[in-house]
């Protein structure tokens, strides 16, 4: 398997105005330079909880945001030099599902407008009929009919409108699919339906994906590997399937501890963690989880832990990773 | 004899000059101390039946039938003054969303006193120092501080803490938490739940809890009550609901959850969608996406059934336990 997306030492930052003249008081790190890569045919989970930097991970992979500094590589090119003609015509090959299936659709567009809308900005050749075909098959797709193409979004169910975001990104073929919390907005049993369908269609078109979503359980269900993130940084890469055995970082385990399982014999009993996730205003120095962590050492306030490989062979941001304490 | 029993619930408005009815065929009974949990997807009318116990749907023209029996008095017939003495004092309700249910201009000790002093006879003074003691056995740092506070200054756990000390401060036998942690994150969500239930039982409050996630019914709660389309189709212990489910969607919605170590591909759906109340089907409300309808359901509409003890399910083809 070879690497199709390869990001190395991504960063942005944001300046916050402030006080009568509005000079920048100070700045929010939201990526911290994340490195990191995905395999062809790879579903790499995100996940983390809110504010972490997750769906500005997922902007700055597709250069909606410029960075500070770094590179992400697709298939050897750095996007991040191309010119804005390079870059729309890689957007073909990328693409993205957004976590709010209510607002990511125009509301005044049919979902069959909304669906040809991508090979207008693309410049893609196709007469009215082989579109409408196009566009028909692709409905057919995700799981809905032609007659969704004639609806407005605002009649469609969550699930179902959903699927024709999914349709829309799937419009150009791409090779790359960034999902950026498909199913937080649906109930379980929709949420199980679109988990379904991406699974079937990461098999028949051979897509990557990267994942993401703040439920733990989901991401290491779906997903390959998975990647934690706390504060803008990465803190732990681990493998999905293993992730209750080998994860090793102190906020990893801590996550897995704060589950409910719907099982009512294996009761939670201990908060795994005490307070909440600081302001990622004016970080300070060392180890970003320091503040909460129950295993916290005088290192751990002084020096920035960087990724390292575990002998599960994954890896982990962590001076005292658990498996060298138990 | 159960504290709050709840026969034959249904809440009926009128739209468009037709009647419609979201909740219908609700039973359930509530023991002093227990946890009792109503789960369900968007639209079950999960929030409806907290609002119809409160009386409150008949504020917007909801017309309320059936009973709700608490320590013997049936609600219904109450007049609306003396439901507002019961109301907080008795039976306490925590709405969904802590951000939209504290007013952003007064200082959020003052929003809780400003409660209990309405509840309770009590000087200004000792209903605060009441509530700063609430406050930190509610585990919020620097209590007297957060007191001095306006909500915006403060997290979404912290305004979540708040809201709950306003349905503890006076000492409820009941307490309704519709949703509590939808909004705050997961390791956030472990301390608030297990605060909750620490709370409730120290206290001996009987909390009623409302959430669409079978999880914290699971740890949390010692009973539930499954919703469905605004019926109840199930209610039972949880040890026995969880393990042999007899109402088919109680079955299939617990197998639509992933779990950590779940076989890749493993997962279930349940087709279709949640009909919307105009869209409701004949029958039973889940045939349409039934692996074991037949003809009988959709043509009758299942009663709920008392099988058992406390456990009832309203389904033609429930599925045995030896199943």
């Amino acid at each position: 398997m070879g690497k199709l997306i390869e990001v190395k030492d991504l960063a942005v930052s944001f300046d916050v105005k402030g006080g009568l003249l509005l000079r920048t008081i100070g700045t929010v790190t939201a990526v911290n330079n994340v490195s990191f890569s995905i395999n062809t045919g790879e579903i790499l989970g995100v996940v983390g909880e809110s504010g972490c930097g997750k769906s500005t991970l997922a902007r700055l992979i597709l250069r909606l945001i410029e960075p500070n500094r770094g590179s992400v590589e697709f298939n050897g090119t750095d996007i991040l030099k191309m010119s804005k003609k390079q870059l729309r015509l890689q957007r073909r090959h990328m693409q993205m599902v957004f976590q709010d299936p209510y607002s990511a659709m125009d509301p005044r567009y049919t979902i069959f407008r909304s669906l040809s809308e991508p090979y207008q900005i693309q410049g893609v050749k196709l007469d009215g009929e082989d579109r409408h075909q196009k566009i028909v098959d692709l409905l057919e797709l995700v799981g809905l009919s032609s007659e969704h193409g004639y609806a407005y979004p605002h009649e469609l169910s969550g699930g179902q409108k959903q699927r024709a975001d999914i349709a829309r990104a799937l419009s150009l073929n791409p090779e790359f699919i960034i999902l950026d919390e498909p199913t937080a907005a649906l109930d379980v049993s929709v949420q199980a339906q679109i988990i379904k369908l991406l699974e079937g269609l990461r098999e028949r078109l051979k897509l990557t994906f990267l994942f993401i979503s703040h439920d733990l359980s989901l991401v290491s269900y779906f997903c390959d590997r998975v990647i934690v993130m706390y504060l803008g940084s990465i803190v732990e890469i681990v493998d999905a399937d293993l992730i209750g055995e080998t994860a090793c970082h102190p906020y990893t385990r801590a996550l897995i501890a704060s589950i409910f399982e719907t099982v009512p014999e294996q009761k939670n009993t201990q908060a795994s963690l005490e307070g909440e996730v600081p302001s990622p205003f004016n970080l300070p120095p060392g180890c970003v989880f320091s503040s909460r962590c129950k295993f916290v050492q005088p290192l751990c306030h002084e020096q920035t832990p960087v990724l390292e490989e575990t002998p599960d062979g994954g890896q982990v941001a962590c001076h005292f990773p658990l498996h060298e304490i138990s | 004899m159960p504290i709050l029993e709840v026969n034959d619930l249904h809440v009926e408005f009128i739209v468009d000059k037709k009647k419609i009815r979201p909740l219908e065929r609700v039973s359930l009974e509530m023991n002093s101390g227990e946890v009792l949990g109503m789960v369900g997807e968007t639209g079950s009318g999960k929030s409806l039946t907290a609002h119809a116990i409160m009386g409150l749907t008949s504020l917007v023209g909801g017309e309320i039938g059936g009973s709700v029996t608490f320590e013997g008095k049936d609600l219904l017939v109450l007049s609306e003054k003396e439901m507002q003495s019961i109301r907080g004092s008795q039976i306490a309700f925590i709405p969904q969303n802590p951000m939209t249910s504290l007013d952003p201009v007064y200082r959020v000790g003052d929003q809780i006193v400003e409660g209990l002093c309405k509840q309770v006879k009590i000087g200004k003074q000792q209903a605060k120092q009441q509530v700063i003691d609430l406050m930190g056995k509610l585990r919020i740092p620097k209590a007297k501080q957060v007191f001095q506070q306006y909500p915006h200054q403060l997290s979404g756990g912290l305004k979540q803490r708040i809201v709950i000390a306003m349905g503890l401060c006076a000492h409820p036998k009941i307490l309704i938490a519709d949703e509590p942690t939808t909004a705050l994150d997961v390791t956030v969500q472990a301390q608030i739940m297990l605060l909750f239930k620490e709370m409730t039982m120290a206290r001996n409050i009987s909390l009623f809890l409302i959430t669409h996630d079978l999880g914290v019914i699971a740890q949390v709660c010692d009973k539930v009550a499954v919703m469905y389309a605004g019926n109840m189709v199930e209610f039972g212990r949880i040890g026995e609901v969880f393990s042999s489910p007899r109402h088919p969607y109680t079955k299939a919605l617990l197998q639509c959850i992933p779990r950590i170590g779940m076989e890749k591909g493993s997962l279930a759906a349940i087709s279709g969608n949640v009909p919307s109340v105009d869209t409701y089907p004949s029958g039973c409300r889940y045939h349409p996406r039934c692996s074991r309808a037949d003809s009988l359901c959709k043509k009758t509409i299942p009663t709920l059934l008392k099988i058992e003890g406390d456990s009832r399910v309203a389904c033609h083809h429930y599925l045995d336990n030896k199943d």
